[in-house]
């Protein structure tokens, strides 16, 4: 697949003369199926904001000052609704960037690594990925921060 | 002209999709969760077997006062449920539910990637909802939301990447083209790893730890009323929609069949969406709720790795056959 932003610079400044025209069409697509990406998103804030203007019209409204407090089972609130917790599982926040960083990768490598010319280069590869992504897990397991502290 | 009129009748048909798919999900679960534990159900709107009850809910919904609690953080609350749902008309529009060229909302390149990006956004709707509401079930809800998102997004990106190596491409009308029978047991791993990750995103039993209406309320949703409840609603049952899609496309072989597939492909790809969403309404009737940190174990001492050993088979298989 050609660079998109490339084949967009190719497009918008019209120079695709000679091989250039394949690269027009193939932006064109590009562009095209997120523009109708784009016109759905459109949609559905329409519907929303359709929805809540129209239930606006439906709807009564009486505020009291009882209504409108913090639900705490019916007695009054204590304290502020933005309390102090204390956060458990920091270690997984931490592990699961590095993890889901690393695995972004694989998506445009799956793509090419069968092909024939690589030959066993990539599943070579592949293992290599996957070995350090299982000692890095049995690290974190061995270290015992996969069980909530 | 005529492309224009296209996009419009493809948009307006993932549109209806959209409104009533999740509808149809929703009474089925009412009425088959109703028979497994040996209750009838909704039996009065409608009058035939109360066919109308989610409509008549939506009346009631749409009628009902708004209310924004004083102390919360007023614009983001109330932008919350948008948020939540949105994202799920737009990973609709790329799931190709035929075999031809036009029997997809639209074709994007970057099928798996668009849509697992795009699906990860709805989560913020519950996360907004949650800090949003200065309400401590909420603010708990949004905490448990989070952990959540931690233990999911991983084994599914992962399952997901064994099939585009599978397929050789990550468009999903592409992948369906590569699909052969023998992936079914091939990738079998990979699926339920993809869906017990999807159920977690979704966050239905058991894994609706952040929602658990028995000790939190309702979690994110406490102060919700109204039609803002009722599009997180919604978003839960097009989640179902999406999730079954998904997972049929991906790992089921999506309009692929013993028989008919060419004229009838998109019969095979609403059968299985049907099958997997009666699964998991079944999941909920049958597990009881796990706790946060039991997910978290299932995910990281199990799903990931199983997903990686899942990567592994995927890449020394399609190695050696090619």
């Amino acid at each position: 697949m050609p660079d998109p932003t490339a084949v967009a610079v190719m497009a918008e400044t019209g120079s695709a003369r000679t091989a250039g025209n394949a690269g027009t069409v193939v932006a064109a697509g590009y562009f095209h199926s997120y523009s109708v990406v784009g016109l759905l998103a459109v949609v559905g804030v329409l519907f929303v904001a359709v929805a809540f203007g129209a239930s606006r019209l439906l709807r009564p409204m009486v505020p009291t000052p009882e209504k409108i407090l913090t639900y705490e089972c019916g007695v009054d609130p204590v304290g502020e609704g933005w309390a102090h917790t204390q956060v458990r599982y920091y270690v997984y926040a931490f592990l699961y960037v590095i993890f889901a960083v690393d695995s972004i990768f694989l998506f445009p490598w799956a793509t090419v690594f069968a092909d024939p010319r690589y030959g066993a280069t990539t599943l070579v590869e592949m293992f290599v990925f996957l070995g350090f992504l299982a000692v890095g897990l049995l690290y974190a397991y061995k270290k015992g921060v996969l069980s909530w502290t | 002209m005529n492309g224009a009129l296209d996009v419009v009748l493809r948009l307006l048909a993932v549109f209806v999709v959209f409104l009533t798919f999740p509808l149809i999900v929703g009474q089925t679960e009412h009425k088959v969760m109703a028979h497994m534990q040996g209750r009838l159900g909704p039996m009065y709107a409608g009058g035939f077997h109360g066919w109308a009850q989610l409509i008549a809910d939506g009346v009631k919904f749409a009628q009902k006062e708004d209310i924004v609690p004083a102390g919360a953080d007023r614009r983001i609350f109330q932008l919350a449920p948008a948020v939540a749902l949105l994202p799920y008309l737009l990973v609709l529009l790329a799931i190709p539910i035929g075999p031809s060229e036009g029997a997809v909302g639209q074709a994007v390149d970057a099928g798996i990637f668009f849509v697992l990006a795009v699906m990860g956004v709805g989560v913020l709707g519950s996360l907004m909802a949650g800090w949003a509401s200065a309400n401590k079930f909420s603010l708990l809800g949004g905490l448990r939301t989070a952990a959540q998102l931690l233990a999911y997004e991983l084994p599914m990106l992962l399952a997901a990447a064994s099939v585009a190596m599978a397929a050789g491409t990550v468009s999903l009308p592409g992948i369906l083209n590569a699909f052969q029978w023998w992936w079914l047991p091939w990738q079998i791993v990979g699926a339920i790893v993809f869906f017990v990750a999807g159920l977690a995103e979704l966050q239905r039993p058991p894994f609706d730890m952040p929602v658990a209406d028995s000790e939190i309320i309702f979690g994110a949703y406490t102060e919700y009323t109204g039609l803002r409840f009722a599009l997180f609603l919604l978003a839960e049952y097009a989640g179902i929609i999406v999730l079954c899609g998904l997972t049929t496309v991906l790992f089921l072989g999506g309009w692929h069949g013993p028989w008919g597939a060419d004229g009838l492909g998109w019969l095979w790809t609403l059968l299985k969406t049907a099958i997997l969403a009666f699964v998991v309404i079944w999941l909920r009737v049958t597990y009881p709720r796990l706790r946060e940190d039991q997910l978290q174990k299932l995910s990281w001492t199990l799903l990931v790795p199983l997903a990686l050993a899942q990567i592994a088979l995927t890449g020394i298989v399609k190695v050696v056959i090619s």
